[in-house]
């Protein structure tokens, strides 16, 4: 008997209440997406051996690379520059080549005398639900919330939420943000509504809609924020990272600037599920992975947030962390990793699964490098050096 | 009129120099884009403000407003600055 169709990870997969025979994908790419361009690294079924093709868009920042897990033939690219105005690329052969969007994510003209908004780039990419082949959803820097309808060449905006005065009040204005600016990430679309979104906001927090984003409300209960702040401000919180596990789509991880949180719905109050890692680790770090199949699995990449906050491997020894248990308990994984003077960097885009089973783990680094685990993070070897500083990767 | 077209943008015009039309900075840009669609964004953002590093002048001189009124025999620029790692 079948359970619950799953889109995931790039190929569909059916769930019995009979054993499920473990699987490797057919094929699996690796979507790389850097400050100087992007690149897909295409492996074997067995994921031992790697091909590196690219550069594609040579000297752009390639903000997210995702293709397309309904029909695994649109790829979606988001570039911009250091000098030019943002765009999204389409690939229909993937990376062979590409064609511009028509109308990219823009901001409306505004009313004359009044202060515009301008999309300085799109940071986040998310295919629709799989019952809307084509939809897209995309979230920009400054905050602003898009939807594709036709495969992401033209987009508008979602003025529920881009629109909305109280949305706009706690979204804030670019000082508000990262260095690089605020960004609108983790848009997630619950796979039984498609109406039912979330999203998260650097400096702004997560919010949820039902009504597919005409109307929406903050989910931040049991979020912690900075010392010295009111918990109880929306613009106060700052979520690095939230995923939704696909296969028990009323949970939701998330690392957050303040720690790693779980959240149970209908429940709205996030459980601080970090305090149960090493002390002498924490619970900071930008990405958080969840398994594709388990509800129970995550993983998180913890980072060095003492004194001036480095963002670094803690004491340069970089390291995975994995729950099996919903959080209630952490065990590290670092076999293969160097194990000192490492001192990764990795981005909340930059740590992803595959659907394999077992599942594989994948990290890029700010220095260039990508590790590798075909085992849910018992062991971890590189499979690919020298490239820029990445962004974001995908497994498809 | 000629319009010279920085090297970062010729992906677009396949060329560093493009004719255009327009009786103001606005409109050509417009007709730049109509010739060789997306450009126009990647220079001008949706409030319509010259993005940042972007330069253009006409007959030399540095302009900044779109709406500058233009003559068929002005020379347009546009440059881009390149510049950070």
């Amino acid at each position: 008997m079948h359970r619950q169709l799953v889109v995931n990870g790039g190929y569909v997969a059916t769930q019995t209440r009979a054993k499920r025979a473990g699987r490797k994908p057919a094929r699996i790419v690796i979507l790389v997406g850097t400050r100087k361009g992007a690149w897909l690294l295409h492996g074997d079924a067995a994921r031992r051996r790697w091909r590196l093709d690219g550069p594609h868009f040579l000297g752009q920042i390639v903000h997210h690379l995702v293709l397309d897990p309904r029909d695994r033939i649109t790829l979606l690219a988001s570039t911009s520059t250091g000098h030019l105005g943002p765009t999204l690329f389409r690939s229909l052969d993937l990376g062979h080549t590409w064609v511009e969007a028509r109308h990219p994510p823009a901001f409306p003209k505004a009313p004359d005398g009044q202060p515009g908004r301008a999309v300085n780039h799109t940071f986040w990419l998310a295919p629709g639900h799989a019952g809307e082949t084509g939809t897209w959803y995309a979230g920009t820097s400054p905050h602003g919330l898009f939807r594709s309808e036709d495969g992401g060449d033209r987009w508008e905006p979602c003025a529920g939420l881009n629109d909305n005065p109280q949305y706009r009040e706690w979204m804030g204005g670019p000082q508000d943000g990262t260095p690089d600016g605020p960004k609108l990430h983790s848009v997630l679309i619950d796979s039984r509504d498609a109406r039912h979104l979330y999203i998260g906001m650097s400096s702004g927090g997560v919010h949820e809609s039902v009504d597919g984003g005409r109307n929406w409300a903050p989910l931040i209960e049991g979020l912690e924020v900075v010392q010295g702040l009111d918990a109880s401000e929306v613009r106060f919180h700052d979520p690095h990272c939230v995923r939704l596990c696909p296969t028990r789509p009323d949970r939701l991880y998330q690392q957050n600037h303040c720690g790693i949180y779980r959240l149970d719905r209908p429940a709205r109050r996030w459980t601080r599920i970090g305090r149960n890692m090493p002390p002498e680790v924490g619970d900071i770090g930008f990405p958080m992975v969840v398994h594709p199949r388990d509800p129970e699995t995550a993983w998180v990449f913890p980072m060095d947030g003492s004194t001036v906050w480095p963002r670094v491997a803690i004491g340069g020894r970089p390291a995975a962390y994995v729950t099996r248990d919903g959080g209630e308990t952490w065990e590290r994984q670092d076999r293969g990793m160097p194990d000192s003077q490492a001192w990764w960097t990795v981005k909340r885009q930059a740590m992803c699964a595959d659907a394999g089973d077992p599942v594989g783990l994948y990290v890029g680094t700010t220095s260039g490098e990508i590790w590798a685990s075909r085992d849910e993070g018992a062991a971890w070897s590189c499979i690919a050096r020298h490239l820029p500083e990445i962004y974001a990767i995908e497994a498809a | 009129m000629k319009v010279r077209i920085p090297r970062p943008r010729q992906s677009y015009t396949r060329s560093p120099e493009v004719n255009a039309r327009g009786a103001t900075l606005a409109e050509l840009l417009r007709d730049l884009d109509r010739q060789f669609p997306g450009l126009r964004f990647r220079m001008i953002d949706e409030q319509e403000r010259l993005r940042p590093h972007m330069r253009i002048f006409v007959n030399g001189e540095q302009v900044r407003a779109l709406d500058r009124a233009l003559r068929p025999s002005d020379r347009v620029q546009i440059i881009q600055a390149l510049s950070g790692g």
